[in-house]
Formats: C-alpha cells, structure tokens, sequence
C-alpha cells in the first residue's frame, strides 16, 4: 500500500461514489414525492448503458419498443380514466403527444443508422427514450394506486423491477455490453494518474446536482414539486397536481437513471442485471440520508463507496458483505437519536 | 350449425391421435435449463438446442420435456421432483448452473434417474459418491483444462502467477484446480482476488495483483465477467501473460474486450477453431454439423454451453439401444441399464471431444477435448 495506490483507490472511490450519489438522489426525490421506493431505479441505468451499447453496436435498439407499448397503455389508461370521470370518450392532449412522441421515436431508431452518428447523437438519443420511459412507467403502474399505503407501493416496486429485468433480458440478452469511452486519455498531476472517464464522471454528477439544486430551488415547478414533497394534502389545497408531480419525479429519475448509465457503460460491463445491485448501494446511501436530506444522502454515497473501494483491496471476497454491514451502524444510531415515528403511516 | 356438429367429433378424433401420439412416445428424458435469469447466458443456447436433439433412438419416439428453472436451484428441485414423479422420465438433462446440480444429485440418486449434467464444476461427478454414480457431465473438468494451461506456464517459464475468479462455485473449483497444479510445477501463487460478475469497478483487485508482480494471471469466471479484470489489468499498465478457462470461450469475449485482450491464452472446446484443426479430429465433423443445424434453426453461432446439451443425446442416442434390452422405457430396470450403459460408452466422439466414461470418470474426456487457443488478429486462433 503506497501514497500512488491510495489515489488510485480514491479515484475510483470518487467515480463510484458520484454515481451512487446520483441515484440516491433521485430515490430520495421520488420517495419523498411520490412515497414510493423507486427499486427499478438501477434498471433505468442497465436499460440506458445497454441501449447505448446496442446503438454503437449497431443492433436493433428495442428500447423504442418498449416506450411504445407503455405509451400506447398509458394512452388508453387515459381515455379509459376521463370516460369514467366525465362519461365520455375524449382524448387528452398530452397522452396523444406522449403516443405520437413515442412512436416518432421508435421510427427514428428504426430508420436512423445510429451506430455512425456519434457519441453525443447516441447519449442524446438515449436519455430522450429513458425520461419519457420513466414518465410512461409511473402513468401505467403508480399513478391509478398513487393514494395507497406505502406498502402497496413498494410491492408494485419490486414486481415492476422484476418485470423489468426479465424484460431487460429479452431486449439486450444474457451478455454483458459496454461502450465507447468519451474521450480517451490519461492525465497525469504528477504522481497522480486521472483518467479522463472519471473526470467526466464526476463533472457531469456535479452539474446534475447543481442543475437539481437550481431546479428546486430557483423555479417554479421544482418548488411545487418539493411543496408536493413536504404535504402532499396541503400541495393539492393550493393547485399543485400530485400527478404531475409524480410524473416529473419519474421523468427526472429516467433523466438521472439514463444519464449514470451512460457515464459508467464505459468504465465497466453492464449486464441486463447489473442495475439492481447498483441501485441497492444507491438505496443504501439514500438510506443514510434518512430518506430525507440530500446532502446527507451525497455525503454517504462518497463513504460507501470509498469504504467499497479499500475494503476490496484488502479483503476483496468480503466486499459486498462489508458494504452492506454498513447500513446497521447507521440504522441502530437513526433509531436511537430520532426517537419515535416520523411517518405518520 | 353443420360447422358446429362438425366441430366436436373433429376435436375429439385429433385428441385421441395426440394421445395416441403421447401413447408412441415411449422414452421421455427431461430437459431443465436456465433460460432466464443471471446463469441465461449458458442456459438459451441449451434450450436452443432441445429442438436438435435425437427424436427417435432405435425405433422408440423420444419425448422431451423441457423446464426452465429461472437459474434457481429450488426452482432446479420443483422442475427435477416435477420430471421423476409426474412425467416418469426415464433421464434428466440438465440443470445450467453448477450450484443447481449440486442441488438435485440426491434426488435423481434417489429415484434412480441418470442426470446428464452441462455443468463447469467437476464437483458435479467428483469425488465419485454413491450419489454421484447417477450424474454424468457433458463438459471437461476444470481440471482437464486447467492442466494445458499450467502445461503451457511452466514451458515459458512463468515463475510467479496471480488468480482472480468470480465468487461463485466456477471461481472456486478453479482456485482449487490452480493452486494445486501451480505447487505441483513449482510455481508461486502470489495473489488471488475475487470479484462479482455485476461489480462495476476491480480497480482494486487489479491493483493489488499489479503489486503483487506475478508473470502471469489467471482470470476465472464463467461469460462475459471474464472481460472487466483482464481489461483492468490491461489499463493499469499490466503486460504480463494472461490466461483465460474455458468459460470466456465466447464470442463477446472477443467484442468487450477488443484490442485489450489479445494475446490471451485459453483452453477449450475446439469448436472455437473449428476451421484450423484437421479433417483427423473424431470431433470436427460432428461440431461443423451441430453448428450448421443450430445456425439454421436460430439464425444465430450456438455457444459451446448448447453443445454439451447436444452431446447429451448423442450420449442417449448410444446408450438407450443398449438398456433397452434390459427392460421397458419407463421402468426401473430401463433407467438402471441406462446408467450402467453411459458408464460402459467408450470412444464416443461429441461435439468437443471424445467420451470414454469409468466407473471413476463419469465426465469421460481426454486430452482431444481441449485445444490451446490465443487471441491474434481479434480472432480465436489454435497454438500450434
């Protein structure tokens, strides 16, 4: 163990520990929007990795499938839905767009040679299928139980991932895939080797997080949405839609689940189940956060994954054990200093 | 209405003929395999395979059964207890994963079913139990394989080695195997790390090999996991010799790893090399005609892992005439002359070697069963 090996274990602490720290982040904004526990969360970064990898591969991207069909039933949920409010059939206008968008789309990753068109065209392309992909998957299967108990919802959770894995493999195969780095070369401080993928990384995780943190703070309907966040009662008193707010929350875990996808499809091979245990480290430090604060929740991705990356060095058969063991410190210190129920369900 | 009148005696006389097809039907060999799940990669291209296995052995209709055990191993014992109780199947092929094998030993042993078993670990048939007597494996030990390599080591002079497996039975049969073999060659074993197949970084293990300074590393892990430690080690600066088993023997090996792998030193099935070995091989033919037969009915190269389900029936195809001079298909006597006969199959050319099977060797293959493979060019090519 010398000073170069040490860097070496951060760096990859670092790269590891931006993106758990970006799916904390959105678990956290949807639970505390949405009370739902988002576990599909890794698997809006597999599907995005491995969409990525099937454009520069040049196979069929199915993904686009998979959008349409979800948009095309969340199209008739919607018919279905004003029917039974209003007692006749009328189509509304954003369903229609979401169909149309959808099936536009899928045309053009049909039609467009995607694997000549770069990787900005690609990482492009694919975010533009995962946020309404996220938006479509809270239409069809939160939104008509969206008043149930936390429970509920989190039974849905785990039957939407396990649906969407096996889906996963029926559009990317048993085998792994990974993709074209950004850029290629090494930067070197000195006795400190940077690799040019980690600092995109890292840049692109800081300017999410400062573009979140904008968002909520500064616009309109980033305070709506953390006004759905606090009082979900008192949010719909004063004209805030909780379905919108779901629906903005899903669409911006897509955003966030696509675009860690994209940052970490180069460094590694990402499998149509890798996702899960990515968004389980994720869950974890949303986990330290308390499901509440964010920056707690940053704070802990950074530690779990610093603690991964020297606990594989030393021991590297126990890793996952050590990660996970983790978690009961944390829980045992929240349950004794936060006394009493702070939810109310 | 006449269309209705028509429709009922229609329906019953096309039931009665598939009864009376399932009644012909007289051998029934049950097929469990992984076609879902995290062990998929081995277990699509054996269900691919079910469709080119033998239908009719010495004028019996042979019936297949097929179940997906999702890659489960208590899904593996419902499909297996499934097969012997209710079906009555006279042998098993399958499961995918070594850990679903282990699983099932002593129910098959119990019921006394001959298992054919397209498994990696060698701790499917080794050490020889009275359990074990009834499972037989289509595929080389790890031994068998581990030995070229090694063999190769010490030729070039490789004097300290690393390993890095998966953490998963594969990884640590191998391990085992490795270890082993390097103390017999007088090699040292001078770092051994382990890793998940979905870890997204070994950055740490690989640095720790690096330090470690072995002239060689083994990296054992079955599919596409074989890629990422090769490549980190590759990326650290690592130029040392690298070996691979016979699990990277695939073609996304070569696509993931790219530029990074070549060079890489493997042993395996010579269906990887088929246009390079000579016309002589028992085995070249067979290969060549199981991989145009897989190519047309799935439009697709078939994985080594479907040959070993295909080498299943040809193992069947050998044996069934045999036992049934000893009784009828379906009962007792047939299953147990069926694995007296699999133990007896000598010169048995498969898809990737010749069969010999012991009372002691129930997996059967000799040295004509792996061929010594480097990645040059981005291609699979044979060591000369």
């Amino acid at each position: 163990m010398n000073f170069q090996i040490i860097m070496l274990l951060g760096q990859d602490g670092i790269t590891n520990g931006a993106i758990y720290a970006l799916l904390a982040l959105s678990i956290l904004l949807v639970f505390t929007v949405t009370r739902i526990l988002l576990i599909p969360q890794g698997e809006f970064v597999s599907f995005a990795a491995l969409t990525m990898a099937a454009m520069q591969g040049g196979t069929p991207v199915r993904l686009g499938w998979l959008l349409l069909a979800l948009a095309a039933a969340a199209f008739v949920m919607d018919i279905q839905a004003g029917f039974r409010r209003d007692g006749r059939l009328a189509i509304r206008r954003g369903s229609a767009f979401g169909l149309l968008y959808a099936a536009g789309l899928t045309a053009l990753t049909v039609l467009v040679p995607l694997a000549e068109a770069g990787v900005a065209v690609q990482a492009l392309a694919t975010v533009a299928l995962m946020v309404p992909l996220g938006l479509a998957i809270y239409r069809v299967f939160y939104q008509p139980i969206a008043a149930a108990h936390p429970l509920v919802l989190l039974i849905v959770s785990i039957a939407v991932h396990v649906v969407m894995v096996g889906i996963g493999l029926l559009m990317f195969g048993p085998e792994g895939a990974r993709t074209e780095p950004f850029s290629d070369g090494v930067l070197s401080f000195g006795m400190v080797m940077l690799n040019s993928q980690t600092i995109w990384v890292v840049a692109v995780s800081l300017a999410l997080i400062l573009g979140l943190y904008l968002f909520f703070e500064r616009s309109l309907y980033g305070k709506a949405l953390r006004a759905a966040a606090v009082n979900r009662l008192g949010a719909e008193l004063v004209g805030i839609s909780p379905e919108l707010a779901g629906k903005a929350s899903f669409a911006l875990a897509g955003l966030i689940g696509s675009l860690s996808g994209i940052l970490i499809a180069p460094i590694t091979t990402i499998y149509y189940d890798s996702g899960f245990i990515i968004g389980l480290k994720g869950f974890v430090c949303a986990i330290i956060g308390g499901l509440a604060s964010y920056p707690a929740a940053a704070i802990g991705a950074l530690l779990i994954a610093q603690a991964e990356s020297f606990s594989t060095f030393w021991a590297s058969s126990y890793k996952e054990v050590i990660v996970f063991t983790l978690i009961l410190p944390v829980l045992v210190w929240r349950s004794l200093s936060h006394h009493g129920a702070e939810d109310e369900e | 209405m006449f269309a209705k009148r028509l429709a009922v005696p229609l329906l019953l006389g096309a039931l009665t003929a598939g009864l009376a097809a399932g009644a012909e039907a007289q051998v029934k060999i049950g097929v469990v395999s992984s076609a879902t799940g995290p062990v998929a990669l081995v277990g699509i291209p054996q269900k691919n395979s079910v469709p080119l296995l033998p239908a009719s052995i010495a004028g019996q209709t042979v019936q297949y059964i097929a179940l997906d055990d999702a890659s489960d191993p208590t899904a593996t014992v419902t499909a297996f207890k499934k097969l012997i109780t209710e079906e009555k199947v006279d042998a098993i092929i399958g499961p995918s994963g070594s850990p679903n094998a282990m699983g099932v030993i002593p129910f098959a042993a119990e019921a006394g079913v001959p298992m054919l078993a397209p498994v990696g670990s060698a701790a499917a048939v080794l050490p020889m139990t009275d359990q074990k007597k009834w499972v037989f494996k289509t595929t080389q030990n790890d031994d068998l394989i581990a030995e070229a390599l090694l063999d190769h080591m010490a030729k070039t002079g490789v004097k300290t080695a690393g390993f890095i497996g998966a953490a998963d039975p594969f990884g640590d049969n191998w391990l085992k195997v490795f270890a082993e073999g390097l103390a017999k060659r007088g090699i040292k074993l001078v770092a051994t790390e382990r890793f998940q197949r979905q870890d997204t970084s070994l950055t740490a293990q690989g640095l720790k090999i690096l330090s470690a300074r072995p002239d060689a590393v083994l990296v054992a892990a079955p599919g596409s996991a074989s890629v990422l430690p090769q490549t980190t080690l590759y990326d650290q600066g690592y130029r040392g010799k690298v070996y691979q088993t016979h699990g990277a023997a695939l073609p996304d090996f070569l696509k993931l790893g790219g530029k990074k792998v070549e060079g890489t030193i493997l042993a395996a099935s010579l269906m990887l090399v088929l246009d390079q070995m000579p016309d002589s091989h028992p085995s070249k033919k067979i290969a060549a005609d199981y991989i145009a037969a897989y190519e047309k009915l799935n439009g697709s190269k078939p994985a080594t892992f479907g040959a070993n389900v295909y080498d299943a029936g040809l193992l069947l195809e050998r044996t069934i005439p045999v036992a049934l001079k000893s009784g009828e298909p379906g009962t007792a006597a047939f299953r147990g002359a069926l694995r007296d006969a699999l133990e007896q199959v000598k010169e048995l050319a498969g898809t990737q070697g010749v069969y010999t099977m012991t009372p002691a060797d129930h997996s059967g293959f000799d040295a004509r069963g792996r061929e010594l493979i480097t990645v040059s060019g981005g291609k699979w090519t044979l060591v000369k």
